[in-house]
C-alpha cells in the first residue's frame, strides 16, 4: 500500500516557510515592482519606445552594461584568485585580509566614491603615478569600471570561499593518484566543483554593478554619451518631472537585469544538479 | 520544559519583528503629532542656502518670540533645487520653499496645484528677497588669463559647470553664456548656439549638482575656470582656500533670482500660514538683507545693496524675462528633452 | 622511464610527482599571493586609508566634535532604529526562503531565486522611484494616505521600506547555497528519530548554518546602514529628522566639511570593521575548540 503512494516529504515546514517567503517578498518587493510596471503601462507604446531609445539613453546602456560586464569579469578572475589564496595558502595577516574583503559592503557607496576619486584623480595618491603612464582613471570610463569593480569585489570571493573550504581533499588526491598533473586537476576537478559558486558570484557582482549609483557619480565625469551611466540618467529624468521617461528606462533596466539573473541562476541550478 | 521555552522563543521572534515594524510606523506618526503642538516650519531649500538659513532661522525665531511670545522652530531640508521641488510635489510637507529658480516652483503649481499660478507676484522683486549673478572663478593669479565669457571657448581652456538638466543653478550658467553671446552677435541665435556649444565642448566633467562641481574644481583641481553663482564663488574662496582662487566678473551676466513662496496647500492644512508668511516677509527687513549680504547674496533692497558695493561690483545684468521671455519658455526651448542643450550634447559627441 | 629505475628512485619521483599534483610550486604560490594582495591593496586598503586619513587628519578633537554634532547624533539614532527594524525582518525572510528553497524541490525554483536576487540588480534610484510612484502624493496610494494623514515617504516608514527592499537578498543569498550544499540528510535523520520540526531546526539546521547566518546578518546590517541612493529619493532630507548617516555624510561633503564627512564615514567603517573582527574572533575560537576536541 504505502509503496504505491508518492514518496512523502519527511521535512516539514514547506507551507510555512514558502508562505512567509512569498508574503514578505510580495509585500516588500513584488507589489511595489508590479505597481511600478503597471505605471509604465499607462504610457503609450510609442512614448515608451521613444523614451528608451533616445541616443543618449542607448549610449548610457552601453556604458552601464559594458562596464558592469567588465567589472564582474575582473571580479570573477581576481575574486577566484583571492578566495583560492585565502583558503589554500598561509601567509602573515591572512585573517586581516580575509576580514577586509567585506569592506565594499560596509562602506556607504557615496563614501566609497569620494574615497576612490580622491585616490585616482590625477592629484591623488595613485592617480599621479598612473598619470605618468598617460592613464587617466577619474572622470573617464575607466573610472566607472574601477568603481563598479570595487563595489562588486566581495561577491565572488564570498561565494567561492565556503565551497573551496568544503572541497574534499580526497578528490584532488584521487585525481593526482590517477596521474593527472596539477593543471589538469585544477581544470577538471576543482573548477567544475567551483563553477556554481563562481557563476553565482559573477551574477551578483554584475547585478550589483548594473544598479550602482552612489559611488559612480563621484568618479565618473557624468558626460552624456561618454561617461553617463543609466541610473544617473534615470535621476535626471525624474528631476525634470519626467516620471514616465524615468520609469520607462527603469523598466528596461529591470527587465534586462531580471533576464540576466534568470539565465545565470538557471545555469547554476543546472550545473549543481548535474554535479549534485 | 526547555522545549516549551524554546517554542515561546520561536513565536517571540516574529512578534518582535512585527512590534518593531509597528514601532517604526508609530514613531513616524508620533513625530507628526508632537510637531503640531509647537510651531514648526519646514523650509525646503536648495544647497547653497544652508549657511544663510541656519543663521536666519535663529534671527527669525528670536524676532517671532519677541513679537508673539511663541517659540518657532524652523526645520531645514537642502538638496538640488529640482529634486527638492520634486519632493514637495510628491508630498514633502514644506511650509515654505526657497529654491534656485522660479521654474521649480512653477512646477509645484503645474503638477500638484499646491500654490496659485500667480505665486511670484505675491512678494516684492519677483518674490526674490535676495539675488545673485553668474561669475567666473579661476585659479590664483589667473594663469589662463580669463577675462570674460569669450575666453571660455578658447581651445586651451577647460570649463567646469554642472549639468543644466539636473542642476537648477547650472541653468543660470548656461543662460548667462547664451545671453552674452546674443548681446555680442546682435541677437543672432545661430551664433549664440555655436558659442554655447563651444563652451560645453570644453567641459570635461559634468557634475549632476552645483556643489559637486565645486568639489571637482576645488578638491580635484580639474579645469581652469568654474562658472559659479557669485555667492558660491565667494564661499569657495572663503571656505576652501583664501588666496587660491580669483573671482572674475564678466562684462555682462544674468540676474539670478532665487525665489521664495509659501506652499498654500500645506500651510492651510497645518494652520501655519501666519508664521510662514511672516517668515518670508521678514526676509525683506533690513536685518535679513544684511544677513543675506553677509552670506554673499545681493540684497534686493537697493540702498542696502549700495552699502556693499565694494563686495558686489556693478555689472551689466539682464533678466531672464528680458532675454528669454520667462522660465517656462527658456526651459522648453533649451532644457527639455530634444531641446537646444540636447542638440548641443549630440553635436559635441557625434564626432 | 620504465624498467631501469631502482625502487628508491621510483619512490622519490613518485613523491615529487605527488606533491606537484596536489599543490603548486612555491614560486607560483608566492606569485598568486602577491597578485591577490596587490589587487586588494589597490581596491580595499587604499580607499580605507583615505577615509581614515581624512577622518583623523586634524586630530581626535575635531573627529569627536563631528560625531557629537546634534545632526550627526540624530542621524546615528535614525540609522540604528532602521537597522533594528530591517535586520530582524530580513533575517526571518532569509531563513524561511533558504529553508523552502534548499529543502524542497518545486517548479519555478530558479525563478524564485532570481526574484530574491532582483533587489541587488535594481538601481537604488529606481527603488526610490518605485516607492515615490506608489506612496507619493501624486502617486497611487498618495491621496488615500494623505486623507488619513498617514505619512510613508519623507518620513521614517518610507526609509525603512526602501532599505528593507534593498537589503532583502543578503541573508537569503548567504543561506541558500549553504543549505543546498549541506543537503537534508541530517534533518531527515533527526526527524526520523522523532524530533519535531522546530527542534530539528534549532538543534540540527541552525548550528550548521550559524556562520552563514551571522555573516549574512553582518552584511545586511552594514548595507542597511550604508544605503544611499534609494534613501536619498524618499527621505526629504530634513535636517536632524530624516537624514540617515550616509545622507548626513553627503550633507557634510556638500558643506565643504570634508573632515567631518570623513569622520562620520569612519564611524560607519569602524562599526563594520568591529563586526567583522568579532566574526573572525568567534570563528577562530570555534576552530580552535574543534581542533582541541579532535586531539
Amino acid at each position: 500500500m504505502s509503496i504505491a503512494l508518492p514518496r512523502r516529504r519527511v521535512i516539514p515546514g514547506f507551507a510555512l516557510t514558502m508562505g512567509f517567503t512569498l508574503l514578505y517578498l510580495g509585500l516588500v518587493f513584488l507589489i511595489p515592482v508590479g505597481a511600478f510596471l503597471l505605471y509604465t503601462t499607462t504610457m503609450s507604446w510609442e512614448t515608451f519606445w521613444n523614451a528608451v531609445t533616445q541616443r543618449q539613453v542607448v549610449a548610457s546602456y552601453k556604458l552601464s552594461f559594458g562596464g558592469s560586464l567588465i567589472a564582474a569579469t575582473i571580479n570573477l578572475a581576481f575574486g577566484a584568485l583571492v578566495a583560492w589564496v585565502l583558503v589554500r595558502y598561509r601567509f602573515p595577516g591572512k585573517r586581516l585580509v580575509d576580514a577586509l574583503v567585506d569592506l565594499p559592503f560596509a562602506l556607504p557607496t557615496a563614501v566609497a566614491g569620494i574615497a576612490l576619486v580622491t585616490l585616482y584623480a590625477s592629484s591623488g595618491w595613485v592617480g599621479q603615478y598612473l598619470e605618468l603612464f598617460g592613464i587617466r582613471v577619474a572622470y573617464t570610463q575607466l573610472g566607472v569600471i574601477v568603481a563598479l569593480t570595487y563595489i562588486g569585489l566581495p561577491f565572488v570571493v564570498r561565494t567561492v570561499q565556503p565551497v573551496l573550504e568544503d572541497l574534499e581533499a580526497e578528490w584532488e588526491e584521487a585525481s593526482a593518484s590517477l596521474g593527472a598533473d596539477r593543471f589538469t586537476t585544477v581544470r577538471r576537478v576543482i573548477l567544475p566543483a567551483l563553477l556554481p559558486a563562481l557563476l553565482t558570484g559573477y551574477a551578483l557582482a554584475f547585478a550589483r554593478a548594473l544598479g550602482e549609483y552612489g559611488s559612480v557619480v563621484f568618479i565618473s565625469g557624468n558626460l552624456p554619451f561618454r561617461t553617463e551611466i543609466t541610473p544617473l540618467l534615470i535621476v535626471a529624468k525624474a528631476e525634470q518631472y519626467d516620471y514616465h521617461g524615468a520609469a520607462a528606462i527603469g523598466t528596461v533596466m529591470l527587465i534586462a537585469a531580471f533576464l540576466m539573473l534568470l539565465v545565470i541562476n538557471g545555469l547554476q541550478w543546472w550545473t549543481s544538479r548535474r554535479h549534485g | 520544559m526547555t522545549l516549551q521555552i524554546k517554542r515561546l522563543h520561536n513565536t517571540l521572534l516574529p512578534l518582535a519583528a512585527a512590534a518593531a515594524l509597528g514601532g517604526a510606523l508609530l514613531t513616524g506618526l508620533a513625530g507628526q503629532a508632537i510637531a503640531q503642538e509647537r510651531i514648526e516650519l519646514l523650509n525646503v531649500s536648495y544647497d547653497p542656502t544652508r549657511e544663510f538659513y541656519r543663521e536666519y532661522n535663529q534671527v527669525f525665531a528670536e524676532h517671532w518670540q519677541e513679537e508673539n511670545d511663541q517659540s518657532v522652530n524652523v526645520r531645514q531640508s537642502h538638496g538640488g533645487s529640482g529634486s527638492q521641488g520634486r519632493a514637495v510635489i510628491d508630498g514633502l510637507d514644506a511650509d515654505v520653499v526657497t529654491l534656485a529658480l522660479a521654474y521649480d516652483i512653477d512646477a509645484i503649481h503645474d503638477r500638484a496645484d499646491q500654490i496659485p499660478a500667480d505665486w511670484q507676484s505675491r512678494l516684492p522683486n519677483n518674490s526674490s528677497p535676495y539675488t545673485s549673478t553668474i561669475v567666473l572663478l579661476v585659479r590664483e593669479g589667473n594663469p589662463k588669463n580669463i577675462q570674460d565669457w569669450d575666453d571660455l571657448v578658447r581651445d586651451d581652456v577647460e570649463v567646469i559647470t554642472p549639468n543644466p538638466k539636473t542642476s537648477g543653478g547650472a541653468r543660470w550658467n548656461y543662460l548667462a553664456a547664451w545671453g552674452y553671446a546674443l548681446e555680442k552677435y546682435d541677437g543672432d541665435e545661430d551664433e549664440a548656439y555655436e558659442f554655447v556649444r563651444q563652451v560645453y565642448d570644453n567641459v570635461p566633467v559634468l557634475d549632476p549638482a552645483a556643489r559637486g562641481a565645486t568639489n571637482t574644481f576645488v578638491q580635484r583641481r580639474i579645469g581652469d575656470v568654474f562658472i559659479a553663482w557669485e555667492n558660491e564663488a565667494f564661499l569657495s574662496v572663503e571656505q576652501l582656500g583664501q588666496g587660491e582662487y580669483d573671482i572674475i566678473v564678466p562684462s555682462i551676466s544674468i540676474l539670478a533670482e532665487p525665489p521664495v513662496t509659501v506652499v498654500d496647500a500645506n500651510v492651510d492644512r497645518k494652520g501655519t500660514r501666519e508664521v510662514a508668511e511672516a517668515y518670508l516677509d521678514f526676509l525683506y527687513t533690513d536685518e535679513a538683507q544684511h544677513l543675506a549680504a553677509k552670506h554673499y547674496y545681493r540684497p534686493s533692497n537697493e540702498s542696502i545693496l549700495a552699502e556693499y558695493e565694494q563686495l558686489f561690483p556693478e555689472l551689466n545684468l539682464f533678466t531672464i524675462d528680458e532675454v528669454f521671455d520667462g522660465w517656462k519658455n527658456a526651459q522648453e526651448t533649451h532644457f527639455n528633452d530634444g531641446g537646444v542643450f540636447d542638440r548641443i550634447l549630440e553635436e559635441i559627441n557625434a564626432g | 622511464m620504465t624498467t631501469s629505475t631502482t625502487v628508491l628512485e621510483t619512490h622519490d619521483t613518485l613523491a615529487k610527482r605527488w606533491r606537484r599534483a596536489t599543490e603548486e610550486p612555491a614560486w607560483l604560490r608566492l606569485t598568486l599571493i602577491g597578485v591577490a594582495l596587490t589587487f586588494l591593496a589597490l581596491f580595499l586598503v587604499l580607499p580605507l586609508s583615505v577615509v581614515l586619513y581624512g577622518a583623523f587628519e586634524q586630530g581626535l578633537g575635531v573627529w569627536y566634535a563631528a560625531i557629537r554634532d546634534p545632526d550627526a547624533m540624530a542621524a546615528i539614532r535614525l540609522t540604528l532604529l532602521i537597522v533594528a527594524i530591517v535586520v530582524p525582518l530580513n533575517t526571518l525572510f532569509g531563513i524561511a526562503a533558504a529553508w523552502a528553497i534548499a529543502k524542497f524541490e518545486f517548479r519555478g525554483k530558479p525563478l524564485l531565486i532570481s526574484l530574491i536576487d532582483m533587489p541587488f540588480a535594481i538601481s537604488p534610484v529606481v527603488v526610490g522611484l518605485i516607492f515615490v510612484i506608489l506612496f507619493g502624493s501624486q502617486g497611487w496610494l498618495g491621496p488615500w494616505l494623505s486623507s488619513h494623514d498617514l505619512r510613508i515617504i519623507f518620513a521614517v516608514p518610507g526609509i525603512v521600506i526602501v532599505i528593507a527592499f534593498g537589503t532583502l537578498p543578503f541573508i537569503a543569498r548567504e543561506l541558500i547555497p549553504l543549505m543546498q550544499q549541506q543537503g537534508k540528510e541530517e534533518e531527515e535523520a533527526s526527524l526520523t528519530l522523532g524530533a519535531s520540526g522546530w527542534k530539528t531546526f534549532w538543534h540540527v539546521t541552525l548550528p550548521n548554518i550559524k556562520w552563514g547566518l551571522i555573516y549574512g546578518i553582518i552584511l545586511c546590517n552594514a548595507r542597511a546602514m550604508g544605503e544611499f541612493g534609494a534613501v536619498a529619493v524618499v527621505s526629504g532630507r530634513i535636517r536632524g529628522e530624516t537624514n540617515t548617516l550616509p545622507l548626513h555624510i553627503e550633507v557634510l561633503y556638500n558643506e565643504y566639511m570634508f573632515t567631518a564627512a570623513f569622520a562620520v564615514s569612519s564611524l560607519l567603517t569602524g562599526l563594520a570593521l568591529v563586526t567583522i573582527a568579532i566574526k573572525s574572533l568567534v570563528e577562530w575560537h570555534d576552530e580552535r575548540r574543534q581542533r582541541l576536541a579532535a586531539l
